[in-house]
């Protein structure tokens, strides 16, 4: 804002000089109250990636195994890898220190350790192989071996990992386990592709039934309902279906589906049956806007050659409002993948390892499996927990772009 | 003979049946909306009618205290256990006054320099960065709410001698607070653009700044619509589950205090109905009465809150 210096207007009004101030005051609150938000969502964002961006990656071991080991135990695999632990560490005496070299390596390491094996060849003395190392191995490794992540481990443990980081016997490679495998309770076998699989199944019912119903619900209300009461108590109806907390549908799921029709519990059915009440307010809205953008010379242009009101409104009027209707059932697609509430209502907070076949199987979704691992006390399900959001957040992201683009790229402006 | 003829004044031609079933379908399909209402309020009274036969509506309504885990044994004394919603209520209404401190001065804010003071071009940046923040899932809020605020809260506290519980109403109310900032700075900003600008005007005109015309003539002629718009924010509060969920407190604890534990009506209807239940027991039915009473309060504050913005906006259209 220009200052006046007019001498009259300053004279005649002595308090301008405060009443700027407070004009620039005020403007920069607003923008304070702006980058406040923009600052939170930068430290969320920011603060689970550098959390999460661990859980894509698994620490490895170098281990060597002689000829001997693999002719004593070759066909048993659990005790190949608990000898050939011994062998690498040989300092570790008694059952106590056993057992603490038994827990360097990964729940689960002796299936990977079998798959080596089946690929070896017999031509020298000793083999070396990388064996993905335990859960509290890895998760001191990779804060660069900081003390308050060493205080879990014991003495010997810490040396020997401060041994086999010093000589180079460590390596960093890409966890495909984590996002491929199911629920485990070793956060080192842990992965989120059962969760994956089970939100990608409810989706998928989700969308088959609120796209169909919701669109149809739209045209009905926006071109062939009489302006009656009835109608105007249908509009309100679904303006507050919309508000309903999410929670209420999740009761609604158990109570109806479950309880009333036998439904199987936990199942991605279910899943997607309950979060497709949800979204079907949403999708009746957008796909009434979109329909109400269309303008009416070209429903008038069917009619008047002598189409029906059907064929007008599937013909001519659908084809132009269809790109308008993805948009609002991608975004509301987004919001149901987002969606936990009426999930763990109806029982899909289970703990399920092998990942769902069919839509009758137990399952979990993304956004409970968040919920699960971030009430587990151990520390590596705090980095999967960020790992899955991270994973979440992406999908997300990718689900609105697309509908920003559907929507630039087929919306006609009349 | 005569020929039928449709309302255009042609003839109707051969009779469509076909058409006939897909107006059919159509009719169908909007009915459905009306059946999940017709659901939601059957299912939560027929459980809640169940519940009710147990425990006394008034002890539920009233009630200062609330322990359904005593109600085990049917043949025990007491076994009816304690049913008292106040503490729950009490607890939502708690954090929902901290979620709506933080949203409401910072979404108002917020609208106003998007309204009135930024240009097009940031405009256009700052809006759908607002939507990222109502995109991200609750549980996300909620990871952050137990993994980041709580921790830095408590410590914060510790630091001044105060005792912060380690699940807080604070902590939980505080990242609520951000989550619904940007359904109340896009309803503020709608209302707000709404406001003629002949108001505008005259107040620069008779020599206002513009925070001044802002304040005093903007404002006053958007209150309606923006009080309505924190009703629909506030409803959104009540209602919000994860967010309390992972880190609000587990236990009822009837308290005004925020630096407390408290807990909510949706936490404890998914403490109850997680894990094993039994689906005749009052405990596991007072989920449904705690979700009826959930119904009844979101469904006032968004009728109310709907109720002042189509009235405002029809009021200057």
């Amino acid at each position: 804002m220009t200052k006046q210096t007019h001498p009259l207007a300053r004279a005649t009004l002595p308090g301008l000089e405060a009443r700027y101030r407070a004009e620039i005051r005020f403007k920069y609150i607003g923008l304070v109250a702006v980058a406040f938000s923009l600052v939170f969502l930068f430290f969320l964002i920011g603060g689970i990636a550098i959390k999460g961006v661990g859980a894509f990656f698994k620490t490895d071991v170098q281990l060597e195994i002689t000829k001997e080991l693999i002719a004593e135990h070759g066909s048993d695999s659990y005790t190949l890898l608990r000898e050939t632990l011994l062998y690498n560490l040989p300092e570790a005496k008694g059952r106590l220190g056993h057992k603490d070299a038994y827990k360097m390596i990964a729940a689960g390491a002796d299936d990977e350790l079998e798959k080596v094996m089946a690929n070896l060849g017999e031509t020298s003395d000793i083999f070396k192989v990388w064996l993905p190392v335990s859960d509290t191995i890895d998760m001191a490794y990779k804060a660069d071996l900081a003390e308050d992540m060493l205080g879990t481990l014991t003495a010997s443990q810490q040396k020997w990992l401060q041994s086999w980081a010093d000589n180079g016997r460590l390596r960093m490679s890409f966890n495909w386990n984590f996002l491929t495998k199911g629920d485990s309770r070793d956060p080192e076998r842990a992965g989120i592709g059962g969760a994956f699989l089970g939100s990608v199944m409810s989706l998928l019912v989700c969308l088959i039934l609120s796209f169909i119903v919701g669109i149809f619900a739209a045209i009905y209300l926006e071109e062939f309902a009489p302006k009656n009461k009835l109608t105007a108590f249908l509009e309100v109806n679904i303006n507050n279906l919309a508000t309903v907390p999410s929670i209420i549908f999740g009761l609604l799921g158990l109570a109806v589906f479950l309880n009333l029709f036998g439904l199987p519990r936990s199942s991605a059915i279910v899943g997607g049956m309950v979060l497709s009440l949800m979204t079907l307010p949403t999708i009746i809205i957008t796909s009434r806007v979109s329909l109400q953008a269309v303008p009416p010379s070209i429903r008038e242009a069917a009619l008047g050659l002598g189409a029906s009101q059907i064929q007008a409104v599937f013909h001519h009027v659908l084809p132009l409002a269809i790109p308008g209707m993805l948009t609002g059932t991608i975004l509301g697609m987004a919001r149901a993948l987002g969606e936990t509430a009426p999930l763990l209502m109806i029982g899909m907070v289970a703990f399920i390892v092998d990942p769902p076949l069919g839509f009758m199987d137990p399952a979990t979704a993304l956004p409970v499996q968040v919920f699960l691992w971030s009430d587990s006390p151990e520390r590596a399900f705090a980095e999967k927990t960020s790992g899955a959001i991270l994973v979440l957040l992406v999908f997300l992201l990718f689900m609105n772009l697309t509908a920003i683009l559907l929507r630039k790229k087929l919306e006609k402006k009349w | 003979m005569a020929v039928a003829t449709n309302k255009n004044g042609f003839s109707a031609g051969k009779k469509r049946y076909g058409e006939k079933a897909i107006k059919l379908a159509l009719v169908a399909s909007s009915t459905v909306a009306v059946l999940v209402t017709v659901g939601i309020v059957f299912s939560l009274l027929f459980e809640s009618l169940l519940f009710f036969q147990d425990v006394n509506f008034f002890d539920f309504i009233f009630g200062l205290d609330w322990n359904p885990q005593i109600a085990m044994r049917s043949d025990q004394v007491g076994s009816s256990g304690a049913f008292g919603a106040v503490p729950l209520l009490v607890g939502t209404l708690l954090i929902s006054f901290i979620a709506l401190s933080v949203a409401a001065p910072l979404g108002i804010y917020s609208a106003i320099y998007l309204a009135e003071y930024a240009g097009d071009k940031r405009r256009a940046v700052i809006k759908p960065v607002l939507e990222v923040l109502a995109g991200i899932p609750t549980v996300v809020y909620g990871f952050f709410a137990a993994i980041v605020i709580a921790p830095a809260l408590r410590g914060a506290g510790a630091s001044i001698g105060l005792d912060i519980a380690s699940e807080s109403a604070l902590a939980a109310g505080l990242v609520m607070g951000v989550m619904i900032i940007p359904l109340v700075s896009s309803i503020s900003d709608d209302v707000i653009t709404a406001v003629p600008s002949a108001l505008r005007e005259g107040s620069l005109g008779l020599g206002a700044t513009k925070s001044e015309t802002i304040r005093r003539v903007v404002l006053p002629a958007a209150l309606p619509g923006i009080a309505g718009g924190i009703m629909l924010a506030a409803s959104r509060a009540v209602g919000e589950t994860m967010i309390v969920v992972m880190a609000a407190g587990l236990s009822a604890n009837l308290t005004f205090n925020p630096l407390e534990a408290v807990t909510t009506v949706t936490v404890q209807i998914v403490m109850l109905l997680t894990g094993d239940q039994e689906f005749d027991s009052a405990k596991t039915l007072s989920a449904f009465a705690l979700g009826l009473t959930l119904f009844v309060i979101t469904l006032i504050f968004n009728l109310i809150g709907n109720w002042a913005v189509n009235r405002y906006r029809e009021a200057y259209d």
